[in-house]
């Protein structure tokens, strides 16, 4: 405290009041930099380096144990006359599209369900997110059982019911295995669109549907015109991850396909483990990664777009 | 009726919606329980299967005849206790264990520096450094894990847990910078100006004036790291390659496929004892993880 009160006058006598405030937005500065340095680092060392990395390995013929030459856009025109890529960015649209709008749906209608009053509502809410703590791989390890051509529950119930008469091929069958994989991945994406979308349901005014009621609306006009417009942006948000998070997903159809039968369930990114890893042809495997960035910015821009228009309708400044 | 159940509702002072006494029982049944019974039952039956598949024995299992496969008859702890002791399935738990914690743990720290850096030091250009951080949540590990293994094969990390360590952060720092900096905005700025006054640096404040205030952001950041650590599997795949050195999901899908009929008991017992430390941890702080979760995206 002394050394303070010794120093302080000498120097605001040497550098007057306007530098003194400059010091201090100095400090400000170089104290900011300090406490983002861990931050910075992780996310430059494993995150933006990588990322430009692969796009650089993208136009190489690298290799594993083996340096790559630059080679162009070489990758890439090979990958464009390449109807297994093809098929899964058919798959990856096809697998996002449908597994996205039932997940929307059936957790839409899971929100509404578990905003509405019940007796043990909070367990019930608990339970319901279960699926989505437990790890993907170890769920889908589950559900392999669940589809296996002997032995699948699933096939012997509906034999029992004298529905079918042989087992289902779940995952030999190219349409069967595409229906089971996103089967899968709706069951553990519902939970979170469910549960985000309730937080969102939560923060609408009760009073707001009493209102509509005594002026005569339906429950669907209660839906449409009260709860839909005020969950928009939270839907909008909720979505782009979702879709986010469908399109490049892996591990899911690495544990139950691992891409099969006959490439129908090969995702983009299961393509280009498969080639980048497996194969050893890591530039190859850097070009279908890539690929997939033009999908993510667009995803990214519809949430950004989402969440200015969020802001902007509730009025406020960034704060 | 209607009145009555108004009364008592109003009587026992419930948090009911309004107006949930307009509807009879009959209807609440058909449009709320009936519908919410079939999700849950759907949502719930791959688990009841793992435990059952797990604790049966394997004639059994493959014997869908004699005995109805939605029950057991002699129950068995024959496929955990094999896990346990004749696998390297606790040196997996062990690993997934040890990355988790030390990714988290090096996660927070990090995630409060920046988190409080962004909201409370105003420096120049902290929004823009709170988007770009925003934005790197956003990008997914399936475009990152190839040029990440030369990276690491470069660092000379490869087949090491400590590679997963360093890696798992970029997954959990953006995600636990955002909700930090949600909890750190409803700390009162005169709480700090206090401090300042009284002589404490920016480092004292954090330390003793915000964390403490923020311990329940801290916990959802916690939890919410530790089981993402839990559930990534590409980097863990691509990164660790000997068997000891394996986690748990990754450890599931490549040891115990062997094509044997009789694999399904170990496997299911793995899946089982794999997930039950999140599910135990899930249980006594759901409230905390469901804020994580609905927090992150709400900021």
């Amino acid at each position: 405290m002394s050394t303070v009160q010794t120093s302080m006058p000498a120097q605001a006598a040497a550098a007057g009041e306007p530098s003194l405030w400059s010091r201090l937005s100095g400090n400000r500065n170089w104290a900011a930099f300090w406490f983002m340095l861990p931050t910075a680092a992780f996310l430059i060392l494993f995150l933006a380096y990588p990322l430009g990395l692969g796009v650089w390995m993208s136009f190489t013929d690298e290799r594993i144990g083996r340096a790559g030459a630059f080679v162009g856009v070489e990758n890439y025109q090979w990958l464009w006359d390449d109807s297994i890529f093809w098929l899964s960015v058919f798959n990856t649209l096809l697998y996002t599209l449908i597994a996205s709008a039932i997940k929307f749906a059936i957790g839409l209608y899971l929100a509404l369900l578990l905003n509405r009053h019940m007796p043990f509502k909070a367990v019930i809410r608990s339970i319901v997110l279960i699926p989505f703590i437990v790890p993907t791989v170890l769920s889908a390890i589950a559900f392999w059982w669940i589809y296996d051509s002997q032995f699948s529950i699933i096939s012997w119930s509906l034999i029992k019911l004298g529905l079918i008469h042989s087992n289902i091929n779940f995952l030999g069958d190219t349409d069967w295995a595409r229906a089971s994989v996103i089967f899968a991945n709706v069951w553990r994406g519902v939970p979170f669109v469910a549960i985000t979308l309730l937080a969102g349901l939560q923060t609408v005014s009760p009073s707001l549907y009493e209102a509509a009621t005594l002026d005569g609306a339906t429950n669907w006009q209660r839906f449409r015109f009260i709860t839909y417009p005020l969950l928009t942006p939270i839907i909008a948000v909720v979505m782009t991850f979702s879709v986010l998070f469908t399109f490049t997903d892996f591990q899911l159809i690495w544990a139950l396909t691992r891409g099969g039968p006959v490439n129908a369930t090969h995702l983009m990114a299961t393509l280009s483990y498969q080639r980048g890893i497996i194969s050893g042809r890591l530039g190859e495997g850097a070009a279908i990664a890539t690929a997939m960035i033009p999908f993510l910015v667009a995803a990214i821009a519809i949430s950004w777009f989402g969440m200015q228009r969020r802001k902007w309708q509730q009025g406020s400044s960034n704060d | 009726m209607t009145d009555s159940t108004l009364q008592s509702k109003t009587a026992t002072g419930d948090d009911s919606e309004g107006m949930s006494y307009l509807e009879s029982l009959p209807r609440r049944l058909v449009t709320l329980y009936l519908p919410l019974f079939i999700i849950l039952v759907v949502l719930l039956f791959p688990f009841y299967w793992m435990v059952l598949t797990s604790i049966k024995p394997d004639e059994q299992l493959i014997d869908m005849e004699k005995f109805n496969p939605f029950w057991v008859v002699h129950p068995t702890f024959k496929h955990i206790s094999k896990l346990l002791f004749e696998t390297q399935y606790p040196r997996w738990l062990w690993n997934t264990m040890y990355v988790a914690v030390g990714a988290t743990f090096l996660s927070i720290v990090a995630s409060v520096l920046s988190a409080y850096a962004i909201t409370r030091l105003r420096f120049k250009g902290a929004e823009a450094v709170g988007v770009l951080i925003f934005l790197a949540y956003l990008v997914p590990p399936s475009i990152l894990f190839i040029p990440l293994a030369s990276v690491i094969q470069a660092y000379g990390l490869f087949d090491s847990p400590l590679s997963l360590i360093l890696v798992y952060p970029t997954l959990l720092i953006p995600f636990s910078t955002w909700l930090l900096m949600g909890y750190f905005k409803t700390i009162p700025y005169e709480l700090e100006e206090c401090a300042l006054i009284d002589g404490a640096s920016r480092w004292q404040i954090l330390v003793k004036i915000i964390v403490p205030l923020a311990i329940p952001g801290l916990i959802s950041a916690f939890i919410f790291s530790f089981t993402l650590c839990w559930n990534e599997f590409i980097y863990a795949l691509t990164f660790l390659q000997s068997t000891p050195n394996k986690t748990v999901p990754v450890a599931i899908v490549n040891e115990f496929v062997d094509g044997d009929i009789y694999k399904w008991g170990s496997l299911m017992a793995g899946a089982l004892v794999g997930s039950l430390p999140l599910v135990i941890l899930y249980a006594f702080f759901v409230e905390h993880y469901v804020s994580a979760m609905t927090g992150a995206v709400k900021e």
